[in-house]
């Protein structure tokens, strides 16, 4: 197997802040991998060493075969970048932004222009091209992101938060166009908050907390990593939820989670069902709702991170540049 | 997803460095999009041309008879230096450019390209001499069409932008260490407000050295300001060149000294 991206051992310190602290990827040519974790658990980092954009101050990684450190004009000649950082320019077009790219990557004026064309038709931008892009709406935004990072034909892409902060429909478009990149052969690392977008297309994911790679496999297996099922309780009258979460603690044995008066609990004993039923029947708790299910990658994010993926860290600010 | 995004096409191996010839394409084609950004921001265009063209008007009309006797020889006096005040404020575009550039993660994307480290730079810092010149040549022309006339001729206004060129590339430094640490493009404008302004009006850019306090003075006689508008007033309209012209070369390098390794460590910092 051949691996478009390794990385052992990445250590990067911000000041006293230590944003990786040891990450080892290996992903192999051809697939989506998933980097998945909250803000400021060291994924933005990752993809900017990756990239080229920072260096390490202790491990090494390659991309494409290439060293990042030491050869980073030759990665940068095999990689696309979209993110929450690297974006295009508000002021010029959708065209004039993916010529701009086109000639800096050494394209003669004609095959930029057609070069820009066929990426705007094909992200569905045809319409827009010849509008500033400070006027697109957030979902065009990250379309001609991607277009821009697809410009010189990438064998490996960076897509850095790519859905935060879209609706859902233009979530779906730019999972589909990835899928498409990933048939046809590009490699892609993937970061992102959104266990479900993990879930939709990476092959691989690997769970990333306080700069540490702390889980790693397929989604199927991430999932199956915390054994048990999840019970998920709704009461009819929401001022039962204290009820149900103390009676579902009580026989789980651990603290429930309450989201929108569902109460959820990871349970491993198969008779927990009829018991949380019958003592719930018994204090006169009526029921909307009840099922027993596999654990999402939701839970497994908690159960291995103990915090929700969700959730910001205080550390958020320091992913960002250092002003 | 058709051809075009077919990617993966096994490339020849990647060259391992960039000749300067590239570095050099590069930083014209980041030139020609710092310049097409006009195009979508009529105002920034306004902004090069209407404030040095409102300030040559104003003062001219305004304070040209009480200062100088007449409009007429005033704008002699001060039109070359409204040139270098105007220069001073251009510098700050460069500054301005590169927060945002920074701020909005285009910075970003290009540093991630294939292409000169030195090219974002070298190509802002081109767009911004353009723009330059387009304000020197119209407040020449401004001042032609009111009465200015060209005492050492062509060669003395390319003698001047020549000195005015290098003393901008040089102050363009300090714009940069700005705008690299600044959090948001507009602290760039204050910084030029705050800091330009003063530094320009207490020159003998518009009021003669010797019409204020003494204390004023020694600082008017030692400012860069001064000595530049010093040495235009000697090529545009006459008098001595060399003198000035060699301290404003001086300030140049003396300024590009400091500010030019400041800035360029500020900014691998914070990238």
């Amino acid at each position: 197997m051949t691996y478009a991206i390794r990385a052992e051992g990445l250590v990067r310190r911000f000041g006293d802040t230590t944003a990786l602290a040891g990450v080892d990827l290996a992903v192999p040519t051809g697939t989506v991998f998933g980097l998945l974790g909250p803000n400021g658990a060291g994924k933005t980092t990752t993809v900017r060493v990756l990239a080229t954009l920072l260096t390490a101050d202790e491990g090494h990684a390659t991309v494409g075969g290439y060293d990042v450190r030491r050869d980073p004009h030759r990665v940068r000649q095999l990689i696309g970048l979209t993110g929450q950082y690297a974006s295009v320019d508000e002021t010029l077009t959708g065209t004039e932004n993916l010529l701009l790219i086109g000639r800096l990557l050494g394209l003669g004026r004609a095959e930029a222009r057609a070069r820009a064309a066929e990426l705007l038709t094909d992200f569905h931008l045809d319409d827009a091209a010849g509008r500033a892009a400070k006027t697109y709406s957030g979902g065009m935004r990250r379309r001609l992101d991607l277009a821009a990072s697809l410009v010189g034909r990438p064998q490996v892409l960076f897509l850095d938060e790519p859905t935060t902060g879209l609706d859902p429909r233009s979530r779906n478009e730019l999972w589909d166009i990835v899928r498409n990149l990933v048939a046809d052969g590009v490699t892609v690392l993937l970061t992102t908050q959104y266990l479900e977008e993990a879930d939709q297309l990476a092959g691989e994911i690997a769970v990333v907390d306080h700069g540490r790679v702390i889980a790693q496999g397929t989604p199927e297996e991430l999932k199956a990593k915390t054994g048990g099922q999840v019970l998920a309780v709704r009461p009819v009258d929401p001022a039962d939820v204290s009820t149900v979460v103390a009676v579902a603690g009580e026989v789980a044995g651990t603290v429930p989670e309450v989201a929108q008066s569902t109460v959820t609990v990871p349970v491993n004993d198969p008779g927990a069902l009829p018991a949380v039923v019958r003592r719930l029947d018994d204090a006169g708790v009526a029921v909307a709702e009840l099922a027993l299910r596999g654990s999402s990658l939701d839970e497994v994010f908690l159960s291995l991170t103990g915090h929700r993926a969700e959730e910001d860290t205080p550390v958020n600010a320091l992913e960002r540049t250092p002003a | 997803m058709t051809a075009a995004t077919a990617t993966a096409t096994a490339p020849l191996a990647p060259a391992r460095r960039l000749g300067v010839v590239a570095g050099l394409r590069h930083t014209l084609t980041l030139a020609w999009r710092s310049l097409v950004q006009i195009k979508h921001n009529p105002m920034e265009l306004l902004d090069l041309s209407i404030q040095p063209v409102m300030f040559v008007l104003l003062f001219t009309y305004v304070f040209g008879t009480a200062i100088s006797g007449s409009p007429g020889e005033y704008l002699t006096f001060a039109l070359p230096g409204i040139i270098v005040q105007n220069a001073f404020f251009a510098t700050m575009t460069t500054g301005f450019g590169l927060n945002n550039d920074l701020t909005k993660g285009v910075f970003d994307r290009l540093r991630a390209l294939p292409i000169a480290r030195w090219a974002p730079l070298a190509g802002r810092i081109l767009a911004d001499t353009v723009k330059q010149a387009w304000s020197v040549s119209l407040l020449v022309s401004v001042g032609a069409i009111l009465g200015f006339r060209l005492g050492n001729g062509l060669a003395g206004l390319l003698g001047a932008f020549a000195l005015l060129l290098a003393f901008s590339l040089a102050a363009a430094w300090i714009s940069v260490l700005v705008g690299v640490l600044v959090d948001e493009p507009d602290k760039v404008q204050i910084f030029g407000f705050m800091v330009i302004f003063p530094l320009t009006f207490t020159s003998n850019v518009f009021v003669p050295t010797d019409r204020m306090p003494g204390w004023l003075q020694n600082w008017v006689e030692i400012n860069p300001v001064t000595i530049l508008a010093d040495a235009l007033r000697g090529l545009l309209v006459g008098g001595p060149v060399a003198g000035p012209a060699l301290q404003s070369v001086l300030w140049a390098v003396g300024i590009a000294a400091v500010f030019a390794p400041l800035a360029v460590r500020a900014l691998r910092r914070r990238v």
